[in-house]
């Protein structure tokens, strides 16, 4: 049980994904506009995440390594996560138009979201069972979302602010992604003593 | 249409800028007078450079800008993060990283969103966690503080302080020329298998109070904090919220394990605590707007330091604490709009 949590404490807050891996910067950066849209990105991406690291896992230990096509990983990898993803699109049009309006063209984005394919091979190489992966999963995800999530709301109260010209838009949320990432060293070694 | 005056009753409050910062560096005072007794003279030379270095940077933003530049020197806003960053960093690191923790405060944590008033990030911690990161080994450059049996005269502080600043190998002349700070000592004391007890009686860590050195530097941060209350510059949401938040569970966890956890007395009394409680944490600008808001930042400063102190990678963990929660406060803020008069909540 501990193990498990400090399993979840380090996908989400120490080695944070966005933060301190540096992965999924497009959806990070691409949907930090809005909060709203930011909430459905990050509510999209906690629950791909951890299907696709579920059925990654299966798929890696009852089919890839009884067959001897281990080489295969990445390919299926993405096949499988094009596949999830192509599930949530469906199951978020279906339970709210509007949602999927805001994702707009970031819902299917999540397939080149490089932190599932990360979390997927990641859970292979770490030999994570089912409920490990899972856990990994769902953590990164949470992770992610809730870097998302403080991003976007420091963005829409950047756009207020009074910042030099040259900063404008990107280069300010980029020194901004930075210092949070600073930030979020301080959690460093927490669980580690 | 204008609206020039409005109408009576009118009230002067009398709380500009520059009055404010002016009463922030008054209130500073007393801490740095124990800083200087027990540290030696190294934090005025870090104040110095702290300060330079600060007005210049200002100054340059605002001509790259085409601003006029003499209105914000004079305000002294800058000297306050130039001040914040000089008594956190140790008083014996080289001018250098002095002036580029300053720089990167005053232009990466400042003027990159835009200057006064607009940073999320409070840009002295911002300054101050760059260097932490950068250069650990010199952010550990406190000497053995002068109430500790067989510290160095001050004189001889002084003149360590001053080729220290210059950047001078210290070995060569000085055997051992710094001590670890009380947090260090007990957090390596504790992975080493030590019980806490053990730990403070060995009379270089603890004093009656608090931390050898810093305890005296706490309290002197407490009465200028007390001061600015009763000016009224600062609110009593935030240093209450923030000791709150390490004290009462440093409370719990000392209750329930005496033999690891740190007491409330020594969590309050050594590292940043006080200094942190009433004058970092409560810059108006990159704290939470509501009252409301600005309890649950300032519970959320004290939460993570002890969560830091206790588990993680850094013996004090204010620095990153007040960055993780200035991360959170527009998140806050959206979070608790005060109610407006007449409406359902």
């Amino acid at each position: 049980m501990t193990e498990l949590l400090l399993l979840a404490l380090g996908a989400s807050l120490v080695n944070n994904f966005v933060l301190s891996n540096f992965l999924g910067l497009c959806p990070f950066i691409g949907v930090s506009r809005r909060f709203e849209a930011a909430v459905g990105m990050a509510l999209a991406t906690l629950f791909v995440l951890t299907l696709a690291s579920g059925l990654s896992f299966a798929l890696w230990q009852w089919v890839l390594v009884p067959l001897g096509l281990e080489y295969l990983r990445t390919l299926v990898f993405i096949l499988l996560i094009a596949g999830v993803v192509q599930f949530a699109e469906i199951m978020v049009r279906a339970t709210s138009p509007l949602l999927h309006q805001l994702l707009g063209i970031f819902l299917p984005l999540i397939t080149t979201n490089c932190a599932v394919l990360g979390v997927a091979l990641l859970n292979v190489d770490r030999q994570h069972g089912l409920l490990e992966s899972l856990v990994f999963g769902a953590s990164a995800g949470a992770g992610f979302g809730l870097a998302l999530l403080l991003f976007t709301a420091l963005r829409e109260r950047l756009d207020t602010a009074d910042v030099p010209r040259a900063f404008r838009g990107a280069p300010v949320a980029l020194v901004t992604a930075g210092l949070m990432a600073l930030a979020f060293m301080g959690f460093a070694g927490l669980g580690a003593r | 249409m204008r609206f020039d005056t409005s109408p009576a009753p009118h009230v002067i409050a009398g709380y500009t800028v520059p009055r404010v910062m002016f009463q922030v560096l008054f209130a500073l005072l007393p801490a740095g007078m124990a800083h200087v007794v027990l540290f030696g003279p190294g934090l005025l030379l870090q104040l110095a450079v702290a300060c330079v270095t600060a007005l210049l940077a200002e100054a340059a933003a605002l001509r790259w800008r085409g601003r006029d530049a003499a209105p914000a020197l004079k305000d002294g806003s800058v000297l306050v993060t130039a001040f914040l960053l000089a008594f956190s960093i140790p008083p014996l690191l080289p001018w250098w990283l002095g002036a580029l923790g300053t720089a990167l405060a005053v232009l990466l944590g400042k003027h990159v969103f835009g200057g006064l008033g607009q940073n999320p990030f409070n840009p002295a911690m911002v300054g101050y966690a760059i260097l932490l990161v950068s250069f650990p080994a010199e952010m550990t450059r406190w000497p053995v503080p002068m109430d500790v049996e067989g510290s160095r005269s001050w004189s001889e502080l002084a003149r360590m302080s001053v080729a220290s600043f210059y950047g001078a190998d210290l070995t060569t002349h000085w055997d051992g020329y710094t001590g670890a700070t009380a947090l260090d000592s007990i957090r390596s004391g504790l992975d080493l298998r030590y019980t806490l007890p053990e730990l403070l009686a060995r009379g270089d860590i603890a004093g009656t109070l608090g931390a050898r050195g810093f305890a005296w530097i706490n309290l002197a941060a407490l009465a200028g904090g007390l001061y600015l209350m009763l000016r009224r510059i600062v609110r009593w949401h935030i240093p209450v919220a923030v000791l709150g938040g390490l004290l009462v569970p440093s409370f719990i966890a000392h209750g329930l394990d005496s033999g690891n956890a740190l007491g409330p007395a020594m969590q309050a009394f050594s590292g940043a605590t006080m200094l942190t409680a009433f004058f970092i944490a409560t810059d108006p600008v990159s704290a939470a707007t509501s009252d409301r808001g600005r309890l649950w930042y300032g519970a959320g400063i004290g939460l993570l330091a002890w969560i830091i102190r206790t588990w993680g990678g850094y013996p004090d963990g204010f620095a990153f604490a007040v960055l993780l929660m200035n991360l959170a406060v527009p998140f806050i803020d959206r979070y608790t709009v005060p109610r407006i008069y007449g409406r359902q909540p």
